[in-house]
């Protein structure tokens, strides 16, 4: 009936800004999609992220940014996963993110960036796509 | 696959303190992975020590931040803490939200404390089914203590009690009169209850009620300890009570006694999972069983001879019984 192995999801907020109606939004769609999602709430640091990403042995990891900081925010965070053995999990973004950015943030290691708008289900096909090949 | 290959070396990894071992290990326990067995072999030598605690209570009574404090104070008291926070499962999509690490914030930076969050994933007793072997797992890497919080309960979501060393109810003081006490169920698990929120009214004559009821258990001395968790109110008395208990669980063999139940009813429930599995498994496949289902289904057949129908058919249990055994193989894919 359900799947046998659900696959995990982290939703984090990294940095300041407190605007986390996006990222609620997707990890409710998301657990409606049949994931797990892990919701660790707003003014995460990288650190925090990549730790909870760990402990949870999360396969993807959703960052959502609205303050501008994304260029800073979420690479780091991928480079705190390479460091802790977890260069495997999944990395998407969300948020404010100008266009020009997505070149610089893929480049950094950033798998997708699902801009304000994104259908859900967008979402949830390119996870299973991704993840459950 | 790569994961199955390795799980015994996982296992020596977890034993020597790696740290991506353990939250690995997590995940082959929790998905049911045919190397299971061969894990819980491996570390069983090293398990048995900790003491593990369980929470429970109705969605929103505090649970989260009773353990987010909880923890603050063994650790002062140098104590490893490992905590399991469930959250519930979707029936429908089998999909969840696991929020209750947002409680738990403080601990990220510290090594002594280890945060999994779980799904129930089709059970529905507040627990996992897999959760004492994610807790076996915890002990084994060497916690001390191990905390247990189930999902919101109601009045008979129950499994903590064949979990846990100890239980603590956190209740709040909405959560009923004498009555509600007296009633079979939650207010009957309780080794410990918090009654959190007490800044709030009620809680003093909640607590004087409780006692009234709980002073009519002979033999028995059931603690009520008023919290206002958030604070850190009450907490201290709390972890008091929780030492108390387990002193005299040690002294009178009653922690022994418990742990014995509690591997029976593992055993019991997992071969009850199994089976089941199995079995849905052959149902899914089964030609001629999907044929009866679609009789019932239909309403041209009633439930009850369908099944006597199955269950009688010894020719069928031996098909069932003799098929390919797909019940633990998902983690092989």
């Amino acid at each position: 009936m359900t799947e046998e192995k659900p696959t995990r999801v982290l939703i984090a907020k990294p940095g300041l800004d407190g605007h986390d109606r996006g990222a609620k939004v997707v990890a409710l769609g998301l657990r409606d999609a049949g994931f797990e999602v892990i919701y660790t709430g707003i003014r995460q640091t990288p650190e925090m992220i990549v730790h909870a990403a760990v402990q949870e042995d999360v396969d993807v990891m959703g960052l959502s940014c609205l303050s501008g900081a994304h260029k800073t925010l979420f690479p780091k965070v991928v480079e705190l996963l390479r460091q802790s053995g977890r260069q495997d999990v999944l990395v998407i973004g969300g948020g404010i993110i100008p266009e020009d950015d997505v070149p610089l943030l893929m480049e950094r290691g950033v798998q997708a960036i699902f801009p304000s708008g994104t259908l859900i289900s967008r979402i949830a096909d390119y996870i299973r796509d991704k993840v459950q090949r | 696959m790569k994961r199955r290959q390795s799980a015994t070396q996982l296992a020596e990894r977890m034993l020597a303190g790696d740290s991506l071992a353990l939250p690995r290990l997590i995940s082959l326990v929790e998905g049911e992975s045919a190397a299971v067995a061969e894990i819980m072999r491996r570390i069983a030598p090293h398990t048995g020590r900790a003491y593990c605690v369980g929470v429970t209570g109705p969605p929103g009574a505090g649970k989260s931040t009773v353990v987010d404090k909880l923890t603050v104070l063994m650790r002062q008291r140098g104590l490893s803490v490992g905590i399991v926070a469930v959250d519930p499962s979707s029936p429908f999509t089998g999909g969840a939200l696991l929020g209750d690490r947002i409680r738990m914030q403080q601990h990220y930076l510290d090594p002594g404390v280890f945060i999994r969050s779980m799904a129930t994933r089709g059970s529905h007793g507040g627990l996992p089914g897999t959760v004492q072997g994610v807790i076996k797992l915890l002990d084994a890497s060497g916690r001390d203590v191990i905390l247990v919080e189930t999902v919101g309960v109601g009045q008979t979501e129950l499994d903590v009690v064949n979990t846990a060393d100890v239980v603590i109810v956190v209740v709040t003081p909405e959560s009923g009169d004498a009555v509600q006490a007296m009633k079979a169920g939650l207010f009957e698990i309780a080794d410990i209850f918090a009654i959190n929120k007490a800044d709030r009214e009620g809680a003093q004559r909640m607590k004087a009620e409780l006692e009234a009821i709980l002073a009519m258990k002979p033999g028995e001395s059931i603690a009520v300890v008023l919290t206002e968790a958030h604070r850190g109110v009450g907490i201290e008395e709390l972890y008091q009570e929780l030492e108390r208990y387990r002193r005299a669980q040690e002294e009178n063999g009653e922690l022994e006694r418990r742990r014995r139940h509690r591997r029976r009813e593992e055993f019991l429930e997992l071969l009850q999972r199994r089976i089941r599995r199995r079995f849905l498994d052959f149902a899914d496949k089964d030609g001629q069983l999907k044929a009866l289902t679609e009789q019932v289904v239909a309403g041209e057949l009633d439930p009850y001879s369908a099944c006597a129908r199955v269950l009688g058919d010894r020719h069928w249990l031996d098909k069932w019984l003799s098929q390919e055994g797909p019940a633990l193989s998902e983690a092989e894919g």
